[in-house]
């Protein structure tokens, strides 16, 4: 049974990415390179630990982590949209300040010493008789609620695309802003209103992996899942169905190679997920034409 | 629905009535008490030069501009124009010299971006392509809503960019030089599509440079020249000449073409099988051009023309075939190797390859041959060689003002362009490719740089002639190519004329292949 779990871990390990590469899409979609989503989850994640345990209640964690995720890339919009700073050059200083920021609190609040904190966790929601199914039963729909909403939004993000008209807009601004501007529309406030959203996912994703997957708060928590989700984007070509495809394979992808005895030292496995991020990133140039035309403009 | 049919204006009113514009750029006089009135169902042309300031005075109506001073009125009533939107809910439909298309989405999703969200927001595919369907018919013209901006051609995207600014129920259209991409067959449809238009009663201004179509289109035609009107006249009251004359200030020389220079036999520029570097697979090309010969490559732009002048340029490696100047291949052959061995280029992005905006003329004129021991001493460079060599130059070629130490980004697009032909022949090149080498330069610019081509074929040069203005190359041509999606085709010895040109930019004579599938460059 153990290819069984695997590919029930490998779904549960999906959601956090779906949350944040989703939440990319949104912003790259409007024209907006994020390359602090790391950073954006690493705080989110550690709102949320100090609410959980400041209130005792996940739910209020979770909102916490939202509102994060949302103040962090306020302050990134604001510096790359209303100031219209370099987008790299901000998103590099707001990882630097995130990871010195949680790391820096956290030593203040939990001290250096090491003890792991303890969170509680969202528990698992089987759905009534479908969890009942042989075999796709206890895979499917076993798991906690935010992995079924991580599924749930990949069609929701196709739709808000495709066939809403702020969709409409937020593409545009993507591929042309003069248009869109011409149109009598403000492209900085369609950015500014992609951007909170993917903070409002960011946060959900940097919630799941304390609250619903690590059960604990460790400096650099995300472990790179942020870059991980840039990535999926890119390879996922820019579309909500792609990411969904694409994050699923590569959390595969990882396990089976933890599972499967290579006889190579686990640091290199754990390797992968970044090495796949540098090799997908040099692909983006030969991507170019799926990519938003105004992208990172 | 909201009626998109025109609201009938009080008697007699004209639909567009500007008065007393003016408007000061600094030093510069843009508009000077300029004066524009257009009735309902009239094709007015605003006819002039580059910078004459038509461009300006569109933007003051469409209240990207404010101006100094004037008065501007709709149907008879004042109008405050204090911005696109403002200008679109007085009912002017602006329609820009480049197409602000949305390229990877439909034609329906570009029309629906700029009328605004219908009611909830959604955006319903079937729906709204029904509404667009509808929508371009009413004004007479057909759409494929479905279609992506993308895939259409260039008249197809202009039909779509006229519907979306008659949209919100526009009675008057602006079309800022209109025909500069089309082909002629789709000039045609779309002076029929502007026909139609004015005869359901909308006053159309169609902004140009060029002569015989205003004369062709439209019924009055207003004349800027520097900023001053220099007359509204019937187009049937008027010709060519007297156009000409009011637009320029005074009467032109014309082109001096000399006798046919006995073309040789060598083929001093030699293309075989040649396949350039392009995302899409393209078929390789031949062509040649001989001593004393302007080949003309005429086409849409954007249909592979770019791609052969880097090729043979060398900024673009080729991926196989041969390029040979004199015999010598030089498929291979850096930039400077080429330049050293005779080929002279004029790029068509002057601003980026040709020169180099921050230096002074001098340096600008001596960047092929401060090499050279005459331009220095060892390492050094020899600032009295450089000034002699620039003088001269500047001198020969009536560049204004005439000061070798002068930033050459300070200088007028035609003044800069002069200076970059005039160290591109000052070389003595055995050939010479000149991509676009007039666009945007003013009548008598165009008409010394076009004398100065057709000197150095007389002198023997070979000369490429890669432009996008079919005059141009119908005029200054002994052969003509035709480029079409990436494809080049040669235009058949006894049908070197506007109309067998003009069908095959739009893809005649082609393979159908070429002109089915919609390749994108």
């Amino acid at each position: 049974m153990i290819v069984f779990e695997l590919a029930a871990a490998s779904i549960r390990m999906s959601a956090p990415l779906l949350y944040a590469s989703l939440g990319e899409l949104l912003g790259e979609k409007a024209g907006v390179v994020n390359i602090s989503l790391e950073g954006a989850m690493l705080v989110s994640a550690f709102a949320g630990t100090v609410a959980t345990l400041a209130c005792g209640n996940l739910w209020l964690g979770l909102a916490a982590s939202v509102a994060a995720g949302m103040l962090f890339l306020a302050a990134f919009a604001a510096l790359t949209v209303a100031l219209a700073c370099d987008q790299i050059l901000v998103g590099t200083a707001m990882n630097l300040v995130a990871f010195g920021l949680t790391g820096l609190l956290y030593r203040e609040r939990f001290g250096a010493s090491g003890a792991a904190l303890t969170l509680p966790i969202f528990p698992p929601v089987r759905v009534p008789l479908l969890a009942d199914l042989p075999f796709v039963g206890p895979l499917l729909f076993e798991h906690n609620l935010l992995v079924y909403g991580a599924f749930l939004l990949v069609p929701a993000v196709h739709l808000a695309l495709h066939a809403t008209w702020p969709g409409l807009a937020l593409r545009a601004a993507g591929e042309k802003p003069e248009t869109l501007e011409a149109a009598g529309y403000s492209v900085r406030r369609v950015r500014a209103a992609a951007l909170l959203a993917q903070g409002a996912l960011a946060g959900v994703a940097g919630a799941y992996l304390a609250l619903a997957h690590a059960g604990t708060f460790v400096e650099g928590l995300t472990a790179g899942r942020g870059f991980i989700a840039l990535a999926i984007v890119v390879s996922g070509r820019w579309t909500a169905i792609g990411v969904l495809g694409v994050s699923g394979t590569s959390v595969a992808a990882q396990f089976h190679l933890q599972a499967s005895d290579l006889g190579v030292p686990y640091q290199f496995v754990r390797m992968v997920p970044y090495i796949l991020t540098l090799v997908v990133l040099a692909q983006v140039s030969r991507a170019r034409s799926a990519a938003p035309a105004a992208l990172g403009r | 629905m909201e009626s998109t049919a025109p609201a009938s204006p009080p008697d007699g009113a004209p639909a567009l009535s500007m008065r007393g514009v003016s408007k000061r750029f600094g030093e510069l006089a843009a508009l000077a008490d300029v004066g524009l009135e257009v009735k309902s169902g009239e094709i007015h042309a605003l006819l002039g030069e580059n910078g004459a300031g038509k461009t300006t005075l569109m933007n003051v109506l469409y209240g990207l501009v404010k101006p100094d001073a004037g008065r501007i009125e709709i149907d008879g009533r004042p109008v405050a124009l204090d911005g696109p939107r403002a200008a679109r809910a007085a009912g002017i439909g602006m329609v820009h010299q480049h197409l602000a298309l949305v390229e990877p989405f439909t034609v329906a999703e570009n029309l629906v971006l700029d009328r605004g969200p219908a009611r909830g927001g959604l955006y319903r595919r079937a729906v709204e392509e029904a509404w667009a369907r509808e929508l371009a018919a009413g004004f007479g013209l057909a759409l494929e809503p479905d279609r992506r901006v993308a895939e259409l051609s260039l008249g197809e995207r202009q039909r779509v960019e006229i519907v979306k600014a008659l949209t919100s129920g526009a009675r008057i259209l602006v079309l800022d030089e209109p025909t500069t991409v089309l082909t002629p067959p789709e000039v045609r449809d779309l002076f029929v599509a502007l026909r139609e238009l004015a005869a359901r009663g909308r006053a159309v201004v169609f902004i140009s440079h060029k002569l015989s179509e205003v004369l062709d289109i439209c019924g009055r035609i207003t004349v800027l020249r520097q900023g001053v009107v220099q007359g509204t006249v019937a187009a049937a009251a008027t010709d060519e000449q007297d156009l000409a004359r009011r637009m320029v200030g005074h009467s032109l020389g014309g082109l001096s073409r000399g006798p046919r220079f006995p073309v040789g036999q060598a083929r001093l520029l030699e293309v075989v099988e040649l396949g350039v570097d392009s995302a899409a697979p393209r078929p390789a090309m031949n062509f040649h051009v001989s001593e004393g010969e302007i080949v003309g490559i005429a086409g849409v732009e954007g249909n592979g023309q770019l791609e052969i002048c880097e090729t043979l340029s060398g900024m673009r490696p080729a991926r196989s075939g041969t390029v040979r100047l004199g015999g010598r291949d030089l498929t291979r052959a850096s930039p400077l190797e080429r330049a050293r061995a005779g080929l002279g280029v004029i790029p068509e992005d002057r601003t980026q390859s040709g020169v180099v905006l921050e230096m002074s003329v001098a340096d600008n004129l001596a960047l092929r041959a401060h090499r050279r021991p005459a331009f220095r001493r060892g390492p050094f460079r020899l600032q009295s060689v450089f000034d002699a060599n620039a003088r001269e130059l500047v001198a020969k070629f009536e560049v204004r003002p005439p000061d070798p130490d002068r930033a050459i980004g300070t200088l007028s697009g035609g003044n800069q362009q002069k200076l970059l032909l005039a160290r591109e022949l000052s070389e003595r090149p055995t050939a010479l490719v000149a991509a676009n080498p007039t666009r945007g330069l003013d009548v008598a610019a165009t008409e010394a740089l076009q004398n100065r081509l057709l000197q150095a074929r007389a002198a023997g040069m070979a000369i490429l002639l890669v432009s996008t203005d079919l005059d141009e190359v119908l005029a200054l041509s002994d052969r003509i190519l035709v480029a079409f999606r990436g494809q080049l085709a040669e235009v058949p010895a006894e049908q070197l004329d506007r109309e067998t040109v003009g069908l095959m930019m739009g893809g005649v004579g082609f393979p159908a292949a070429a002109r089915e599938e919609a390749i994108r460059l």
